[in-house]
Order: C-alpha cells, then structure tokens, then sequence
C-alpha cells in the first residue's frame, strides 16, 4: 500500500457519462492484484472531501487504468482532471479475486457484469487469460441499454465467449443479465470446474450467488460499501457476513459470495 | 529509525498531559487512526505526538447496521457504533504492535454502564505500554441503562455521571485520564468541570456534532442507525467555540480537535487554549497531514523566533 502522486496519461470518455483514466504509478502496478482498488482523491481542496474508492480496471507494468462512472460530485470532479496532472491515489487496497488457486485445474471462468462492474472484471480475465492455461471463459455484461454496455471488445480479444443482455432490449437477450445467465447455465449440462466471478449492484449480485448455489459453482463477488478511510480505519465500509461484520476495504472488496448475508 | 542528530538545541515542541510527555502537540483521534498498524507504509506513525486508540469495551461489540459512513459538506457523519474486538482483544493483538511505535499510546475506553469504564482503567493498568486513558463518554449510540432503551443520551450530557465515571476511573488507576466530552450540550464548560473535579487530567474536545443526512427520493436516512456524529472541517468553528469555552473555566489542559485540517487550523486551537490538538477526519483524506503539520509547526516556531507554542495558547484577544 503506497500513497503515490500519479501522473495522468490520459482520462477520456469511453460512452456517455463513462471514462477510462490511465495512471503513471509503477509500485502501485506492481503490487495490484485484479479485484483491488485504490482510493482516489479526486479534486485537490476539501470539496468533496473524502478519497473515493475504485476497482483495477488494467493492470500493466508501471501503469493501470480505472472506469468509472460519472455519479456525482467526485467522480465529475475526476472526470474534469487532464492529462499531465498529478493525481494523489493510495493503493493497492484490500484482496483481490482468488484468481490463482484456479490455477490448478483447467478451469471454466463465468464472469457476470452488470453497468460499471464490468470495470474489475477486465482486470481479471486479463489475469486469467494470461496465467491459466487451457482456460474456459465466458463474460455475461449487463446494463440498462446498449450505451452501456462496457468493454465489449476487451473480452473478445482475450478470447472470452461473450453474452450480452440490456434491459431495454437495444442489444443482445433483453432483459437482466443474471436471467440471460440464468438461461444459459442450464441450457447447458456439464460446466465443469466453473467458478463465478461476479461485480455490480447488490441485487444483482445476489442473485449470481443464489444461481451459483444452485449450481454448486463456487462464487466469488466484489462488494461495494460507502467508504471514508478506505485502509480499515474507520469501521465505516461493514458487510455482514456469516461470520460478524466484515469490512469491505479491508476484507474485501472480493468475498466468497456464500459468507455474505444479503 | 534513526534520524541524524541535530547539534543545535531544536525547536521545542513538547507538551505535557497529565504524566504523558510528548514530544510534540499534534496527535490522532480516536477511530480515525485504527490501532496504528492500518497506517504502516503511508507514514512515519512513530513521529506522532501521540496516538489515541479506537475506542474498546469490556466486551466485543459488532457495531451498528450500515451503512455508517456518509459524505455531507465539507464533513461526514458517521454512526459506527463502537465496534470492536473488547479489551481482552485489544491487550493481545493491536496493543505489542502500538508498545513498538516508541510513542505514547492513550486508550479510548467506552461503555454502556458507569462500572464499565472502572473494570477497563482495571484491566489496562496492568499492561505494559499504555501510556494513559481517554474516557469516552461522549459517544452516541450507547443505551441508557437506568431507562432500559436505546437512547441518544450520553454521559457527558450529564456532570453528575460525567462526575462519577470520571471519579470511579481515578480511583481504578494511576495512569493519565484524559475525558472526550460531547459538544452536543448546552453548557459544556460546566460539565468539563465536572470531569476536572472527578480527577480528569485533561479533557479531549470536541468528540462529533450529532447530525443527519437523508435522501429524498427515497425518504430513507443515508445511515443505517438514521443519525451519526457530524465531523470534518465543518465543525471546525464550532469546536473552537467549545474550547474557548472551556478554555475558561478550567485548570487542565485541553486537547482540541474538529475539522483540523491544516496548520492554521492547529494554531486556531491553540490561540482559543488548547495545549496540544488531534487530527480525525483528515487522517482519511490526507494519511500524512499530522506528520507535515508537526513539520510546518518547527518551521512557525523559527520563522516567528519563538522558543515553544506556550506563548500562543490561550492568547485569544478579545
Ligand atoms: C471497492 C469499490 C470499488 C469501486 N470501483 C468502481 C469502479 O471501478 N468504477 C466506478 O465507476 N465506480 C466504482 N465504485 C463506486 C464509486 O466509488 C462511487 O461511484 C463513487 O464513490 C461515487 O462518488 P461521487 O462523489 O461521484 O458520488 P457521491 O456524490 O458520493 O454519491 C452519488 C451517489 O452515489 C452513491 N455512492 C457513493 N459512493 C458509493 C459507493 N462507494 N458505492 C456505491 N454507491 C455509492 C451515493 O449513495 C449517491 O447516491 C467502487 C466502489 C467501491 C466500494
Ligand atoms: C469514523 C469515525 C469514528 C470515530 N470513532 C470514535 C471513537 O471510537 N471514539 C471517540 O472518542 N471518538 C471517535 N470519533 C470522533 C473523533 O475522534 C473526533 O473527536 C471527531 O471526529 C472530531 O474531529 P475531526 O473533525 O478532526 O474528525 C470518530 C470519528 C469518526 C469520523
Ligand atoms: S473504509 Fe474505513 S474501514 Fe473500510
């Protein structure tokens, strides 16, 4: 974990209220694992005022990039900063999907994404795609309509069988994605060693986990909690789980999807 | 670590709280800094006037619902609810990391009964590298015995309690007793002097302005427990008040906090009377501030040819 001053290669508009930023900052590539993330300050001065959280959308050597979604005040904000300007970032934070144990067996990767949760998930296939041979993957993106939906062509390069789903029908299965994924993992008999990675609003994650429980797949998700230190300080990001209170930034943000009380 | 020896006298920053010397005024508040190890590797922690703990109980406490943390102007609310391991936690797995930072380490001690905080300054006073006691009774979100109910009362609404829980601790144990007193009453110097009169060797001003947040839409509150401590460079103004009242109308020494985020803001408690200060909030935003504010004061000190901060505290003209 380091607070680095990076230096802004670039942060440029990718779809409507969607930007991709790419940042300078060797050790903290170095050190980021897929699922983790780094808390960024987004405008220098007090408003607003706390560092906000977001997930290792790249990771490469001596660089990585974040997507993220224009919300409110501190991602406009970062929307607003240009190339060549210094951004204050602490990172890498918290775990990262257990990615590696896949290792040990040919391994059938689902990756489920709704909206800007597809942002962590590039990050992963890239991993696998890269450290597991013979590996299996498909990536189902969801999003509210076609100009949202994210990182398309990212997957394709890597290889990855592509499902599509947008609530208001403008592409691909209309409707929720977790209903295409649904469709799919029963359509087909045997998936063995699949494992679900999933990111994205809470609902939709609980009902990837309800399907991977069903399916007796193993689930990993990537939690999202309001955060103000981002370093397990503060106590604010708590999840519960089966085990008592968890927190987000520090036990997560990935987490077995069956210790997660919904 | 070892830092070069400087062969001219340098700058005196010390201050004294109660028995605890440290080495300069500027330390951490309580839940805003963890047990010191969660900021390993963003700064030199050991350079800390002092580092005052996450508040424990007697018992583990899993906390409130979330969620507890919410962003509001210039501040946030929170409503963490006391969440921790208990004591016994404490002594065995975040207490010999603090032993090795080589700096004071002060205890936040909270519960939800008075005898709670006699049994903690008890059970701490036998362990080695607890340097004094902050006696939390200032935070929201403890139930109201006498009542049986949840109720946003606090002790140190209360100069009698504020009296009694203050005294039963002076009693338990020799260490430094430090008392965080809200600043949610109507007359706080009053019971500030309630604690100096229990025994507190200094007061800890100010712990979090009760407040709200909600969203409209939904008509549902932003936290989990509907309302939390406000905190943040918000209640700066209103913190300074707090001390300046205080300041008045008692003995011991202060250590104000509220919304400091810069080194102007340090020197603003310090003008109103406090001795020594805590940065919260900031430590989220700005991991490193308190170690470049400690630097800025050196700096203030010989650029103003003073030899201490003592001539600034209190000196408020009016
Ligand atoms: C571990 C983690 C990783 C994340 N990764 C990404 C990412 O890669 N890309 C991305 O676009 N976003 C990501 N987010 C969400 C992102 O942090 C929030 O969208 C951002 O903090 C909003 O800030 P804001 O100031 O723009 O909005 P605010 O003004 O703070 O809030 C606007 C609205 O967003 C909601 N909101 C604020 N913070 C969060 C949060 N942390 N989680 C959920 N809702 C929130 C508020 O309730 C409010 O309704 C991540 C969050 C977490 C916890
Ligand atoms: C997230 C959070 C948790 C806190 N937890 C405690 C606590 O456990 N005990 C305590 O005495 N004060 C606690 N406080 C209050 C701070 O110690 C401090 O008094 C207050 O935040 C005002 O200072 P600031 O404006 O610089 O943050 C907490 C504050 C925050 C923001
Ligand atoms: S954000 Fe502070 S503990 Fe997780």
């Amino acid at each position: 974990m380091r607070l680095v001053k990076a230096k802004i290669v670039s942060n440029k508009k990718v779809a409507a209220g969607r930007f991709k930023i790419r940042l300078a900052a060797p050790s903290i590539s170095k050190a980021a694992e897929p699922g983790q993330f780094v808390m960024v300050k987004c405008s220098d001065g007090l408003d607003p005022l706390l560092r906000r959280p977001f997930s290792f959308h790249r990771i490469e050597r001596g660089f990585f990039e974040l997507l993220y979604q224009v919300i409110g005040r501190g991602t406009a904000a970062l929307s607003e900063r240009k190339k060549g300007e210094r951004l204050d970032v602490i990172g890498p934070l918290g775990n990262g999907f257990d990615a590696l144990s896949a290792k040990r067996y040919p391994l059938n990767a689902i990756l489920v994404a709704g909206g800007i949760g597809v942002a962590p998930l590039l990050a992963l296939a890239e991993r696998l795609a890269h450290s597991v041979e013979r590996i299996a993957f498909s990536i189902f993106i969801g999003a509210r309509n076609k100009e949202h939906l994210l990182c398309e062509k990212d997957f394709k390069k890597l290889g990855a069988r592509l499902y599509v789903a947008a609530e208001d029908g403008s592409k691909g299965y209309k409707g929720l994605v977790t209903d295409l994924l649904k469709k799919e993992l029963y359509a087909k008999r045997s998936t063995l060693n699949a494992k679900v990675y999933a990111c994205g609003p809470r609902d939709m994650l609980k009902a990837v986990a309800d399907i991977a429980r069903l399916k007796h797949f193993p689930c990993e998700v990537s939690l999202e909690e309001k955060m103000a230190c981002g370093i397990g300080a503060c106590l604010g990001c708590a999840v519960k789980t089966l085990i008592g209170h968890k927190m987000v930034c520090k036990d997560g943000p990935v987490f077995n999807a069956g210790d997660i009380i919904w | 670590m070892v830092r070069p020896k400087t062969k001219r006298r340098e700058t005196d920053l010390s201050v004294k709280i109660g028995r605890i010397k440290m080495k300069n005024p500027v330390m951490v508040a309580s839940g805003t800094f963890g047990y010191g190890k969660e900021y390993e590797g963003l700064m030199d922690i050991s350079r800390l006037g002092a580092i005052v703990t996450k508040t424990i109980t007697n018992d583990p406490r899993s906390g409130n619902p979330p969620p507890r943390v919410v962003e509001t102007p210039f501040g946030m609310l929170n409503s963490i609810g006391l969440e921790n391991d208990g004591v016994d936690a404490f002594i065995e797995e975040k207490l010999p990391y603090l032993r090795k930072l080589g700096i004071p380490v002060i205890v936040s001690i909270g519960g939800e009964e008075i005898r709670d905080f006699a049994r903690l300054a008890k059970r701490l006073n036998r362990v080695s590298g607890v340097a004094g006691l902050e006696i939390n009774i200032s935070c929201p979100n403890i139930r109201d015995q006498r009542r049986k109910t949840r109720s946003r009362r606090l002790f140190s609404q209360d100069k009698n309690l504020t009296f009694k829980i203050v005294k039963s601790v002076r009693r338990a144990t020799g260490l430094t007793i430090i008392t965080k007193l809200t600043p949610n009453v109507t007359d706080v110097a009053e019971i500030a002097r309630a604690a100096q009169d229990g025994g507190s060797d200094a007061l800890s001003l100010v712990n979090t302005y009760m407040g709200m947040a909600l969203d409209i839409s939904t008509r549902k509150p932003l936290l989990g427990n509907v309302a939390g401590g406000l905190s943040g460079p918000a209640i700066k103004p209103l913190a300074l008040k707090a001390v300046w009242d205080v300041y008045n109308h008692v003995s011991i020494p202060i250590i104000g906090m509220g919304g400091i985020v810069e080194i102007n803001d340090v020197l603003e408690f310090l003008i109103c009377g406090a001795t020594a200060v805590a940065l919260g909030t900031t430590n989220f935003v700005y991991p490193n501030k308190s170690i470049e504010i400690i630097d800025g004061l050196k700096y203030y000190i010989k650029s103003n040819k003073l030899k201490s901060l003592k001539p600034l505290i209190g000196s408020l003209k009016t």
